[in-house]
């Protein structure tokens, strides 16, 4: 069953076409990559998913629901959640303070109980601790859970998102350029690290990536867009052969000769 | 290794080692729960010392301390500028001032009514203000204190120009407080309860919030948490702050006036917060009693008196841009 759908959204800003017609749609349980030269609209895509954004027209459907005009916090509440290509963390609070703003959407402590500080509340904060910390730990720097998130060294940084978004236990989870900036053990950790969040959390993950060579080993479907369009669909192998994509990527033979 | 250590030693010195020494002194729970104890008998034995001028400074200081810490929720912990505070902190007296003095109401029950208005003002000033950022706001918060104060000074109920007098004084268990030695105290528990609301809240759930939408308002966004609920709720909090400060102080004076909550008290307390050290408790606590304690301790110099505080406000901020007692940082 498809657990995340969208039907020919268009997205335009002023005269520009950003995202046409484009459909796609992200099975459960599965890893699927969304990939495309620079500019190709990737971000937009998820801008649109998230609720950055509104498509003019079109329909994303998310576990049975429409997401068109929800807040990206009812949105985030619907279990998608997301990371930022430049990291987006809350730079002068702790590794732990940020993953614990991903429970935020799963309690509902206000004024009046953080004033007064019933058994509710601290229970509410108990419970926001552990999972906070389990998510810490689950990609791999719980012992770095007091250090300001601002100093840590950007692989970590990247971590943290990562903690953060899984602590809104998403059923989705949106990586945007995950690879972004990393050396090549970190990625190879992070190719695990996604397989684990599919096999042991049970989190469909859909990825942006430029990073072919890890699209292409830890994607089981991938959709190719170039110019706001779907240019191509299917496995790595049948992505990698597609002549549309090739050319997209490298530019047309006649181009070249000419 | 020793030289590494001594370097270190030797650098911490040279860069504010003491000021480090006495932050480490009063980060420790148990050395603070020793200074809040020694601050508390201060506070009372001081009235067996002090003459009426002293107690009329320090009531007043306690005064400004609450209204900072409830300015605080909303520029220090949601980020939020504001420029017309003393639109709720009029609201709140005008609403005791005008139940007592022209219902009779009993002093206790208007503080439900005053939470109550100061409600909706927080919503009337929050609700459409949200979407704007920092400069807009500024300008909308700055009407919207200029708004109440005339509205004060025109209405027939609020008095007008010359405002309310007659505001009955409350009475606590028997005794009528009327005298200044009371409202010293009144204003004491106050603040301290002030101290107390906004520790909590900023240790909790909604307190993270604040902070989370201050330093990323899409990335909160993103993960979950509704900014405009968010921010409305800095907006209410202060304001019932405000508010209740307002009952006691129109209690305290016994008449009102528009004049009272003029565009500069709403300068005045907002410079508290930032003076002491936006979202920093002590250091809100440590700027409103600057406001009030600097400006006396001047009169020295007479004529001069708000010059030298003008002056010594400048050099405080040029020296600590980010406040007497900033927010620690990991």
């Amino acid at each position: 069953m498809a657990l995340l759908e969208v039907k020919d959204i268009n997205l335009s800003f002023g005269g520009l076409r950003v995202i046409k017609n484009l459909s796609f749609e992200v099975d459960s349980g599965r890893i699927v990559s969304l990939i495309g030269p620079n500019g190709a609209g990737k971000t937009s895509v998820f801008n649109c998913l998230t609720g950055f954004y509104r498509p003019q027209e079109g329909e994303i459907f998310f576990d049975g629901e429409s997401m068109l005009r929800r807040k990206p916090h009812k949105i985030t509440q619907r279990g998608m959640a997301r990371t930022f290509q430049n990291l987006r963390l809350f730079k002068n609070m702790t590794v732990l303070e940020n993953v614990m703003s991903g429970m935020h959407c799963r309690t509902s402590a206000g004024p009046i109980g953080a004033v007064l500080r019933l058994p509710h509340e601290r229970r509410e904060e108990a419970e926001i601790l552990r999972v906070s910390e389990e998510c810490l730990d689950f990609v791999g720097i719980l012992d770095k859970k007091d250090r300001a998130a601002a100093n840590l060294p950007y692989g970590d940084q990247r971590r943290v998102e990562w903690a953060r978004a899984l602590a809104t236990q998403p059923k989705l989870m949106l990586l945007d350029e995950p690879a972004a900036g990393l050396n090549y053990d970190e990625k190879e950790r992070l190719i695990g690290l996604i397989r684990r969040i599919r096999d042991e959390r049970g989190v469909t993950v859909l990825l942006i990536e430029h990073d072919m060579g890890l699209v292409m080993k830890v994607s089981e479907r991938i959709t190719v867009i170039d110019y706001g369009e779907k240019i191509a669909e299917g496995t790595a192998d049948e992505v990698k052969n597609d002549p549309r994509v090739i050319e997209a990527y490298l530019g047309k033979e006649e181009d070249e000769a000419a | 290794m020793g030289g590494n250590h001594q370097d270190a030693a030797v650098a911490e010195l040279s860069t504010g080692g003491l000021r480090n020494r006495i932050y480490d002194i009063v980060e420790v729970r148990r050395n603070r729960y020793a200074i809040y104890a020694a601050l508390t008998v201060g506070v009372m034995l001081l009235p067996a010392f002090a003459n009426n001028y002293v107690m009329e400074v320090f009531s007043n200081a306690f005064f400004y301390v609450t209204l900072c810490l409830g300015l605080n929720i909303v520029v220090g912990y949601a980020g939020l500028l504001d420029l017309g505070y003393a639109a709720f902190f009029a609201v709140g007296a005008y609403t005791t001032g005008i139940l007592t003095s022209h219902f009779h109401v009993n002093f206790w029950l208007t503080i439900p009514f005053a939470v109550g208005f100061s409600i909706v003002a927080g919503v009337i000033i929050g609700g459409p203000t949200l979407r704007l950022r920092s400069d807009y706001l500024a300008i909308v918060t700055l009407g919207f204190g200029e708004i109440v104060r005339i509205a004060a000074r025109n209405l027939k109920i609020t008095g007008g120009a010359s405002g309310l007098i007659g505001i009955e004084r409350p009475v606590l268990l028997g005794l009528e407080l009327s005298r200044i030695q009371h409202y010293y105290f009144v204003f004491f528990v106050l603040a301290v309860v002030a101290i107390l609301i906004s520790h909590r809240l900023q240790h909790s759930r909604l307190g993270r919030a604040w902070q989370y939408v201050r330093e990323d308002e899409d990335a909160a966004e993103a993960m979950g948490i509704n900014r405009v609920a968010v921010k409305l709720y800095a907006y209410i909090i202060g304001a019932i702050f405000g508010g209740v400060a307002g009952c006691f102080f129109a209690a305290k004076m016994t008449a009102i006036s528009p004049e009272t909550f003029q565009f500069n008290q709403s300068v005045l307390i907002l410079l508290g917060v930032v003076l002491g050290g936006m979202g920093k408790i002590p250091g809100v606590i440590v700027g409103g009693l600057v406001l009030v304690l600097f400006p006396e301790f001047f009169r020295q110099f007479e004529q001069f008196r708000l010059l030298v505080f003008a002056v010594v406000m400048l050099v405080i901020m040029l020296y600590r841009p980010q406040g007497i007692w900033p927010e620690s940082r990991q």
